[in-house]
């Protein structure tokens, strides 16, 4: 698995065998607050990077969350129904939003690594 | 990742505590050109808890404090409110709204009739709209003197524990009822306290010169049980004490008596009137509104927000969303709108519209979590 890229928007992939996990990351998450609900795609939605992926409810605000890769959606994360601060709580880990299906694992070289990331943040 | 309504970079005012604010931790945000604390380190959820369970401390200094004096202050002030302001006693607060000629509310705002042979009224109003009710106040009403009060912040304590944590600074607080008003002496200078607040909480709310408020605000939050809470813990808790928030839930466009603010209207003024929009209003009070602001219950588990449409079951557009979001003590979505009169009973079903999907709307009674105010009469 590569460690996770990231975009200017705050969201991650992370790749193995041609499937990427995809969610907000930390600063993402601190920055948005308490998070009371997130609306995820269809299983099977095929989705272009750059074009809304999922919607994240903050107690204050709804924020659209774009696919940093394009991609078919394998998988959602169905937990979030139930325990959105999962998101809070481990946006890499267990606050996963959904699994694509790359079609084009050459956009990834468009992406940020985690110190690019780690220094883009810092510019904001 | 996006937020469609960031606000736009410009130029804010700083309120006394600013620094004090940042070191506690805030997340500053604008609001109404001030740079305002939004939230601290736990989060809207904890602090609007800890408010429910124990006591908060908030930062309104952005608010507009002034003193209305001069003969016939009362008499002359009703002219642009609904108010009974003739018959509010020295040392009690009133809440009423400055009117529009067709019965809009151009403000909401708390009257206090200060103690003493002087006529004084102590006004605070909303931070955003300031600066016209200023204006308005002082070409209206010319044979007054208005003396704003820029010098004072006002701190707002708010939760069952407030009463224990204020004693400690001014003994005697306890002994006040919701809505009265006092002077404390604190340091060598003036305190306002009034047992009010915009929670549904027992609670006061301190206006303190600017020079003595870091250390009153230190002190305070050195009391077992009180933590600082921002603006965004203050809105969650408002919404679900059913409490109105200018700009969004009352507005130029909305009258009192739709409002569901016909509580604040006093009996002698609805007989004799002498008030902007009094014919709108008689008529409202007489026949009943064309249409209500109430509780919404989105059946769903995401938030329903300010501006989505509310449909009637064939399809009528009958109403508004003014103001939705998460109620951190029910954990559910809740909301509040106008709705045309025919189905502003609880129970009622409505329909919105959230992104590309159906969602049933339940019309309920405000407020969504019971106001526990310091009354004698419910004690």
């Amino acid at each position: 698995m590569t460690d996770a890229r990231f975009t200017k928007d705050h969201e991650y992939v992370r790749v193995s065998e041609g499937v990427g996990v995809v969610g907000i990351s930390d600063f993402a998450q601190s920055q948005l607050g308490d998070i009371v609900y997130v609306e995820l795609p269809a299983v099977g939605a095929k989705i272009n990077k750059g074009e809304q992926l999922a919607t994240v409810e903050s107690v204050k605000s709804a924020n659209e969350v774009y696919a940093p890769v394009s991609g078919e959606v394998v998988e959602v994360n169905s937990d979030l129904e139930n325990a959105p601060a999962s998101v809070n709580e481990d946006p890499l880990g267990k606050g996963w939003f959904v699994k694509l299906r790359l079609t084009d694992e050459s956009e990834l070289a468009s992406l940020m690594d985690a110190s690019a990331y780690e220094g883009f943040i810092k510019t904001l | 990742m996006s937020n469609a309504a960031s606000d736009a970079p410009a130029e804010l005012a700083k309120i006394p505590l600013d620094a004090l604010h940042r070191r506690l931790g805030a997340r500053m945000a604008p609001f109404a050109g001030y740079d305002m604390p939004l939230q601290y380190d736990k989060g809207i959820v904890a602090e609007h808890l800890h408010t429910r369970s124990a006591a908060s401390l908030f930062d309104v200094s952005h608010m507009g404090q002034a003193i209305l004096a001069g003969e016939g202050a009362a008499r002359l002030l009703e002219t642009l409110t609904p108010g009974d302001l003739i018959g509010l006693a020295p040392g009690r607060t009133r809440y009423t709204q400055f009117l529009n000629q067709p019965g809009g509310i151009l403000d909401d705002l708390m009257v206090t009739r200060l103690p003493g042979n002087d006529e004084r009224l102590l006004l605070i109003v909303n931070a955003a709209t300031k600066a016209k009710d200023f204006a308005l106040l002082t070409a209206r009403l010319p044979q007054l003197r208005l003396q704003i009060l820029d010098q004072r912040a006002l701190l707002a304590l708010q939760g069952p524990q407030a009463p224990q944590a204020l004693r400690a600074l001014l003994p005697g607080v306890e002994d006040m009822q919701f809505m009265d008003w006092r002077a404390f002496n604190y340091m060598n200078e003036t305190v306002f306290v009034s047992r009010s607040g915009y929670t549904g909480e027992d609670g006061y709310e301190v206006s303190v010169p600017v020079a003595l408020v870091e250390d009153f605000a230190l002190r305070l939050l050195e009391q077992a049980d009180v933590a600082p809470a921002g603006l965004g813990a203050r809105d969650s808790l408002r919404l679900e004490a059913g409490l109105c928030l200018y700009g969004h839930d009352i507005d130029e466009t909305t009258d009192p008596v739709e409002a569901g603010l016909a509580w604040s209207i006093g009996k002698r003024r609805r007989a004799e009137g002498g008030f902007p929009g009094f014919a709108r209003i008689r008529a409202a009070l007489v026949d009943g509104p064309p249409r209500r602001r109430v509780g919404l219950l989105p059946q769903t588990k995401a938030p329903v927000r300010e501006g989505a449409p509310l449909f009637a079951p064939d399809g009528r557009d009958v109403g508004r969303v003014t103001s939705g979001g998460f109620s951190p003590s029910l954990s559910i979505p809740i909301a509040m709108g106008y709705v045309a009169h025919e189905f502003c009973d609880g129970g009622a079903r409505l329909v919105t519209q959230l992104r590309g999907k159906e969602i049933e709307m339940r019309v309920t009674p405000l407020p969504f979590v019971p106001h526990r105010y310091a009354r004698k009469d419910v004690k």
